[in-house]
């Protein structure tokens, strides 16, 4: 399975808007939104009928049973997290609270125990014997790298044959990213030519480069600093990374995102812009001699 | 008795990447008398570009992890068993650590009826301090690769927690994950920045629902603001959430903001803007907190 990820670093650069089109473009048999606690793909997808829902489990918060608590403190002085709280009594604060089990084992009294908790939901759509794996975490829930793990696995084990699979990330460079990255063949950076855009491009390719996964980078929005997408231009050209295309501002984007259809749908210049940037990065995503999985 | 606070805390979140949190935070920033703006979002930070500080200071941010000896390891496995985050493991009888994964509980080395497992420091990112005319900025930065930025929001409070006679502009990541729980937690009012599509609407809903599960009040600013229609608008209106102000989609200001400089040190039209913001900014955090008492 050929897996082609997209990120940006930086949020708002149009992550979301170019999945879509993509999706569009190829028809892939498996396509998924890692985004876990923004998802907005099946917005602007036509993902057909839920096939699979189900509750994801993160993991479980301890929990203080104040009839066996002897108020030693050992659980409150030994938590890492800060999430043994007390006011009167001894409680956990469930959104602090990471599931280490530290307090757990420690108590001499037994009067911890672990609770599973929902932390979010899995959704799995199919139409057309295509798959679409998407989540959403559930507010208050932290653990996003899990979940991102979780709808990943979900889209191999409910496609494995796949060819070919888009995958839309979060922003940032953090756990759901790193979580994101593993196992795919490569990454399309969509940056943004502001000088915010170019300081997070930055750090999601070296974020990227040390996950030995290769890059490549569009701009979007280039018009609308020209002066900015040079740069970036520039940049790719200098560290050696592949320069995908650019697409320009188009106030018809916008519409066609809130009509919950792709740019790829409608006649506009984004649309023929990314149709371009999709068909350089199928050509290196499909590379020859570069087999791998 | 209350004790009386002269300054206000204020968490800028917005749920979607790219609606203008740090447009938002740094120019109200900007716009008052005497400030601190906080960067949270530690993945990529961007106000620093924004503000170009002088007299910087770097202090380097470090978490514990555990580090086998394994002479003295006898291969019981408790801290494998343990582990719940499964950063342990015991192959060909030696003990491996895997720093990346281990979220710093301490579990293991409480446990180790060997003393084989001590705790060492490991860095993971910096804070760095620094001054803008009347602005004081605390920048969290995370080193590439790692994959949580909490423990440095964690030290950006813990650093900033006895400041009194300023007002604090909390500028956080996108998202609605661990690290945007830990940017509001102590924050006295949040402020929603919104986007005029169903992207921006979808992930409004969500840190809607989040800032209400803390209990923080908030208002919204709508930015990008469109006259003849705004889905985010519309949201407020039908959940009856407060509007701020209306930021109005504006080319120039668009330009000002992909060149990192300040709108309202660079234009009176735009300090006018930013300065009668924060006057609403502040009547609301006061009524809030009143009614709150």
């Amino acid at each position: 399975m050929k897996q082609l990820l997209i990120l940006s670093g930086k949020g708002g650069t149009g992550k979301t808007t170019i999945a879509s089109a993509f999706i569009r473009f190829s028809d892939p048999e498996a396509f998924a939104d890692c985004d876990v606690d923004a998802p907005n793909l099946h917005l602007v997808t036509r993902q057909g009928s839920v096939s699979n829902k189900k509750n994801y489990y993160g993991l479980p918060r301890a929990k203080i049973d104040v009839t066996k608590c002897i108020k030693c403190d050992i659980c409150r002085q030994n938590c890492r997290f800060d999430a043994i709280l007390l006011d009167g009594t001894y409680k956990v604060d469930t959104f602090a609270c990471e599931g280490c089990g530290v307090c757990e084992v420690l108590c001499p009294a037994n009067a911890i125990t672990s609770k599973p908790a929902v932390d979010g939901e899995l959704l799995l759509y199919e139409k057309d014997k295509n798959i679409f794996s998407t989540a959403q975490l559930k507010m208050g829930s932290g653990t996003s790298g899990l979940l991102v793990t979780e709808v990943k696995k979900q889209m191999k084990e409910a496609k494995p044959d796949a060819g070919f699979a888009i995958i839309d990330g979060s922003p940032g460079i953090g756990c759901p990213v790193i979580a994101s990255l593993s196992g795919v063949d490569m990454v399309l950076i969509v940056a943004e030519p502001s000088l915010s855009g170019i300081s997070d491009m930055k750090r999601i390719i070296e974020t990227a480069d040390k996950f030995g996964i290769k890059t490549a980078v569009c701009v979007n929005k280039s018009d609308i600093n020209m002066e900015n997408t040079e740069k970036i231009k520039e940049l790719c050209k200098k560290e050696k990374i592949s320069f995908m295309g650019e697409i320009p501002f188009d106030p018809e984007a916008v519409n066609a995102v809130n009509k919950g259809i792709t740019i790829a749908a409608i006649d506009c210049i984004s649309g023929k812009a990314a149709k371009k940037v999709y068909e350089e990065t199928a050509k290196l995503i499909f590379e020859k001699g570069d087999e791998k999985k | 008795m209350i004790m009386e606070k002269n300054n206000m805390k204020i968490a800028v979140l917005s749920g979607k990447g790219g609606t203008g949190k740090t447009l938002v935070s740094v120019n109200l920033a900007a716009a008052s008398e005497k400030a601190i703006y906080i960067d949270c979002d530690v993945e990529e930070p961007n106000g620093h570009l924004f503000f170009k500080p002088d007299d910087k200071k770097e202090k380097e941010v470090s978490v514990i992890i555990p580090e086998v000896n394994n002479d003295l390891c006898n291969g019981c496995r408790k801290c494998v068993d343990f582990c719940r985050f499964n950063a342990l493991a015991y192959i060909k009888n030696r003990l491996f650590v895997f720093d990346e994964i281990c979220h710093s509980c301490g579990g293991c080395v409480m446990l180790c009826p060997q003393n084989a497992l001590t705790e060492r420091k490991k860095s993971i990112g910096k804070i760095i301090e620094g001054v803008s005319e009347q602005v004081y900025l605390y920048t969290g930065m995370l080193d590439t690769g790692e994959a949580s930025g909490v423990p440095i929001i964690k030290e950006l409070f813990q650093k900033t927690k006895d400041i009194s006679d300023k007002d604090i502009f909390i500028d956080c990541p996108p998202g609605s994950a661990c690290v945007v729980m830990e940017s509001i937690k102590d924050a006295d009012y949040c402020i929603l920045v919104a986007e005029p599509t169903i992207f921006g609407v979808h992930n409004l809903n969500l840190v809607y629902e989040l800032v209400t599960l803390f209990k923080k009040p908030f208002g919204v600013i709508l930015n990008k603001y469109m006259e003849e229609k705004d889905p985010s608008e519309e949201f407020c209106i039908e959940n009856k959430i407060k509007i701020l102000g209306k930021i109005k989609f504006d080319k120039a200001l668009g330009k000002l903001n992909s060149e990192a400089q300040i709108a309202v040190r660079t234009n009176e039209k735009y300090k006018v803007i930013f300065t009668s913001l924060l006057e609403t900014v502040k009547k609301e955090v006061r009524n809030e907190t009143a009614s709150d008492s």
